[in-house]
């Protein structure tokens, strides 16, 4: 049905010369209009018809809340108790409690955790690996951001395994049963990773309370996903022969299962693992809003202080963790066993651990006697707040009148028409219009899909919030397209480039979101142009990534053949490598909205007036309806971008031959 | 075959595997016989059908087949790693395809082996647990694993690998390594499927010969599956040749060169070294009483190895069963001609 329908459309379009391609769409676009207009209520959603989701989901949290406190409250001792232990040795001590009183276990010496940090570098990857992870928790302790770091990382180092497993088990659910996978898990997944990362914690707030409970379980919801993915796919892609051979082995399911497929999908699922740490870091920043603590709040308490200097400090030291955290997974990930490992007596084969436990023993109990030890002494450590503080004053004092003039005009000229402009649009035509698109591109499922997604921003009553948030992100992707696809081509032409370009887009990819925002703030002030510009400098990786790549992936017998027919380099590059790239290209674009989506989320905390803010607003009143029915809102504005965008991206490749 | 006919260790009898929604119901209604035109009218795909097979203990049986005939899908049917659409499987003289699960469990656990086209090692062990792998989920003990293990490893010379992993490997070590675990059970049934087709050329001439040399110690049921008639005229017992599906002859190598069933066959059978294929029992022909013999063969004697002698010295040779009962003689001439490739008339044995 929908292939018939795409074929159809598909050579209709193709035989269509340009002019009555635009008349077509002019057409479509007059007719949505007129419909608005006619219909009664068409052109501005009444406000009387507004469908109240957000009371009733208020009322079921109520109630769940109510019903499950044995539930919740159950949950949040269990978890309690890892993270009580992480806290307590790596932050703040852990206290036994006795009959009488209670005694305190000093946390691990910084200089150990130091020292365990250079070693587990070495071990999964050499010196190098041990000079970067050792300098930078050095670093951290002597740019006084130890407690705040330790902190964050106990609830990573909770958060991981709990949401590896988790991943891992739902992942092998997948696996087994492919219809559950399609008709349930991948649909849940697709909606727990575009839901804004805020509209989690609200019901978080609301069922455990403000406190790193409720943090870690935000995390974890967050964190899982990619590793639920990295499971199906990495089981999934197991060769049949293997599987073959574990059932002519006579393994019984489960013997097949943990023996074989899973071991053998061991480089993917450790992937999957690299990407949850990162996320769970990222989300972890976030969380410090309902009582996470750390280095997150740091920045928080710094930026609503104005406190331009402490906020890039705990940021940078998030950007250290983030780049050591990374480094290190990776590189553990492409392990192999060692040859000749099982010979060795089981001390040897652990010597590591033994190590690592020696080195925290002995540096803790140190600590005891020597309190430069325990404490990261103050004559040792600096901060270099003010330089920060002094620079942005200096920027300010010297160049305020230029940046100011830059920031009015682009605002005045361009985002506030636009935004006036997307907010006027009728939201019957924008249902109409997008149908029709979705339509044309994948069939008449997709067109039902996203005119009813559309329709539930609409009759929730957030249709202005809904195109503002659209105008912020359009703008965003739109700019970050313009600049990252260019630097692609570039990359793409030169491996000189690519050298420069791939370890600082790999950084920029590292960096959690939040920390985007520091720098910006400190020159332009909070409002959209800032939003903007943290937006741009977070989402434009993919289109960069993801252009490179698909043009050093032509063939290179379709340059050959272009040379031999007589291309010039620029005939080459627009009528082969180009048109052979963009479905790579248009991936790349969507990752870059999907991104810009998230992003321009978080910038509710530096004022926009969009859906953001409206989850913002909410998790301040801990109103779960309002909160969740605008955090869906904006999910179902990032799965109908990815939609139409990847149906597009099908039907070029189809037209190609590609798919 | 002339041998003493030994029993049947594996066989299968209208075997079908049909593709496509209905393909059971399909076959029930027609009754295990439906032609190439209903199938497809149907909407089905028969990747394998009426297939109809014995395999004998101790044989080499070759199944050989261009991609896509269904030589695989008949091997996955036989070991049931896909389950028949219609027909039956006899396995040691039981209805192999009633096993329940825990049934076919200990069935392959203990009696059957297979060899992968892709070798599918299991790329977290080493050679050592790789082979010792079907012992373990058994539940053999460790000391006894090793031990088990080690003697298959050593048989296959791979001794000195053990602590190997498979990615350190050439790709024919990696086959050994296939091979050692799929005998570490002792297997009384043992499924090559492809074995050799990812190797290079040398190294898969090495490695059949290995398998000949192995097979005269193990002297297993082997069920063999190639796309190389070469590599099928080599080693087998008995080819069954398969084309879209069916089989269309089965035989010893001799006879499908003497009497190719249709023109497919006659297509693969052309380029054969013939010397290397017949014996000179099909040469033959009645001895003249009193004729003079230069020497004497054995009946099943290929003639590549006395093509040399029989031409040098330009005389017949006497033909003699196994017990030196002389049966017939084989001219020079008759060679000759077989040689140069001119029209072998096949001759009564």
């Amino acid at each position: 049905m929908t292939d018939a329908v795409l074929t159809h459309s598909d050579s209709r379009m193709g035989a269509l010369p340009g002019w009555r391609v635009a008349a077509l769409v002019a057409g479509v676009v007059a007719v949505a209009l007129a419909i608005s207009w006619i219909v009664p209520g068409g052109w501005d959603y009444p406000t009387q018809a507004i469908i109240p989701f957000a009371e009733w989901i208020s009322a079921f949290m109520q109630w769940l809340k109510a019903t499950f406190t044995w539930l919740t409250r159950g949950l949040a001792d269990l978890v309690n108790i890892p993270l009580q232990l992480a806290i307590g040795f790596l932050a703040k001590g852990y206290r036994i409690y006795l009959t009488e009183g209670f005694i305190t276990l000093p946390r691990f010496s910084w200089v150990g955790v130091c020292a365990v940090a250079a070693f587990v570098g070495y071990r999964f990857g050499g010196l190098k690996l041990a000079l970067l992870s050792g300098l930078s928790f050095l670093a951290i302790a002597l740019f006084r951001q130890w407690d705040s770091a330790m902190l964050t990382l106990a609830l990573i180092l909770v958060c991981v395994p709990i949401c590896v497993a988790t991943g891992l088990l739902v992942g092998i659910w997948g696996y087994l049963n492919p219809k559950a996978n399609r008709v349930l898990i991948m649909p849940a997944l697709d909606l727990l990773q575009t839901i804004p990362t805020f509209a989690y914690l609200i019901p978080m707030l609301l069922l455990f309370g403000n406190s790193p409970v409720s943090a870690l379980l935000a995390t974890g919801l967050f964190a899982t996903p990619p590793m639920v993915r990295a499971t199906v796919l990495g089981l999934s892609k197991v060769p049949q022969d293997i599987k073959d051979f574990a059932d002519m082995a006579g393994c019984t399911r489960r013997q097949k299962l943990w023996r074989v497929l899973v071991p053998s999908a061991k480089p993917s699922l450790m992937l999957g693992v690299n990407q949850v740490i990162m996320l769970a870091l990222n989300m972890v920043i976030i969380s410090s809003m309902i009582g996470a603590g750390g280095l997150g709040y740091d920045v928080l308490l710094a930026l609503r202080a104005l406190k331009v200097g402490q906020a890039m400090e705990a940021g940078l030291a998030i950007v250290v963790l983030a780049i050591v955290l990374d480094r290190v997974s990776q590189a553990a990930a492409q392990q192999r066993p060692e040859q000749d490992a099982m010979q060795k007596p089981w001390f040897q084969r652990h010597a590591s651990l033994i190590a690592i436990l020696a080195v925290l023993l002995v540096t803790t109990l140190a600590s005891l006697g020597l309190p430069a030890f325990g404490k990261v002494p103050n004559e040792i450590t600096f901060t270099t707040a003010p330089a920060w503080k002094a620079a942005v004053d200096w920027v300010t004092v010297n160049y305020f009148d230029v940046i100011e003039a830059v920031r009015i005009t682009f605002l005045l000229y361009v985002l506030n028409p636009l935004r006036a402009f997307f907010e006027g649009l009728p939201w019957l035509g924008v249902v109409l219009l997008l149908a029709f698109a979705a339509w044309r591109l994948g069939g008449i499922w997709l067109a039902v899909i996203v005119a009813l997604l559309t329709a539930f921003c609409a009759t929730t009553g957030l249709w202005v919030q809904t195109m503002a948030t659209l105008y912020l992100c359009g703008v965003a992707a739109l700019i970050a397209a313009a600049i990252g696809i260019p630097i692609g081509v570039w990359a793409s032409r030169s491996d000189r480039v690519e050298k420069v370009v791939t370890p600082f887009i790999d950084t920029l990819q590292t960096i959690p979101s939040f920390c985007f925002i520091i720098p910006v703030v400190m020159l332009f002030r909070v409002g959209d142009v800032t939003a903007l510009i943290a937006t741009v400098a977070f989402a434009v990786v993919p289109a960069i990534r993801y252009t490179n790549h698909g043009i050093r992936q032509v063939p290179h017998e379709l340059i050959e053949a272009g040379t031999a027919a007589g291309c010039t380099k620029r005939q080459l590059f627009w009528r082969v490598q180009l048109p052979v790239a963009m479905p790579e290209i248009m991936l790349g674009l969507n990752q870059t909205i999907l991104l810009s989506l998230s992003m321009i989320v978080i910038c509710a905390m530096i004022g926009t007036r969009d859906l953001g803010q409206e989850v913002f607003k909410a998790l301040s009143k801990a109103d779960s309806g309002k909160g969740l029915v605008a955090g869906l809102a904006i999910a179902f504005i990032g799965i109908i971008a990815d939609r139409l965008i990847t149906a597009w991206v099908d039907r070029l490749k189809a037209k190609r031959g590609l798919a | 075959m002339t041998d003493v006919k030994r029993p049947v260790k594996l066989s299968c009898r209208n075997l079908w595997k049909v593709f496509g929604a209905g393909a059971e119901e399909f076959m029930r209604r027609s009754n295990g016989a439906a032609s190439a035109q209903a199938l497809s009218e149907a909407r089905l795909i028969g990747a394998v059908r009426q297939a109809s097979i014995d395999v004998h203990e101790g044989e080499i049986f070759i199944v050989m087949g261009l991609s896509g005939s269904g030589k695989s899908t008949l091997l996955r049917c036989l070991s049931r790693l896909i389950e028949p659409t219609y027909g039956d499987v006899n396995f040691d003289g039981r209805d192999f395809l009633k096993a329940s699960d825990t049934e076919l469990i200990e069935i392959r656990r203990r009696k059957m082996g297979m060899v992968f086209q892709h070798f599918a090692l299991l790329p977290h062990l080493t050679v050592l647990e790789n082979v010792g792998f079907p012992l373990s989920v058994q539940g053999v003990p460790k000391t006894e694993l090793k031990k088990r293990a080690q003697a298959v490893i050593d048989l296959v010379g791979l001794k000195g690998r053990e602590h190997h992993y498979p990615r350190e490997l050439s790709g024919g070590q990696q086959q050994r390594v296939g091979i050692a675990r799929s005998l570490a059970v002792e297997p009384e049934i043992w499924f090559l499927d492809e074995p050799f087709s990812a190797l290079d050329p040398l190294i898969r001439r090495e490695m059949q010969s290995e398998l000949m040399r192995l097979q005269n110690v193990l002297k297993k049921t082997i069920v063999f599956i190639t796309h190389d008639f070469d590599e099928a005229i080599k080693l087998a017992d008995r080819i069954a040749i398969m084309k879209d599906g069916e089989i269309i002859q089965i035989g010893a190598p001799e006879e499908l060169v003497l009497n190719p069933a249709t023109d497919y066959v006659a297509e693969f059978t052309r380029d054969v070294n013939r010397a290397k294929v017949m014996s000179a029992q099909s040469l033959m022909r009645a001895s003249a009483a009193g004729g003079q013999h230069a020497g004497k063969v054995d009946a099943k004697a290929k003639v590549e190895t006395f093509a040399a002698a029989i031409v040098g010295a330009n005389l017949p040779f006497a033909v003699t069963d196994g017990n030196g009962r002389l049966l017939g003689e084989v001219t020079p001439q008759a060679v000759i001609d077989l040689l140069a490739g001119r029209h072998v008339k096949q001759a009564q044995p």
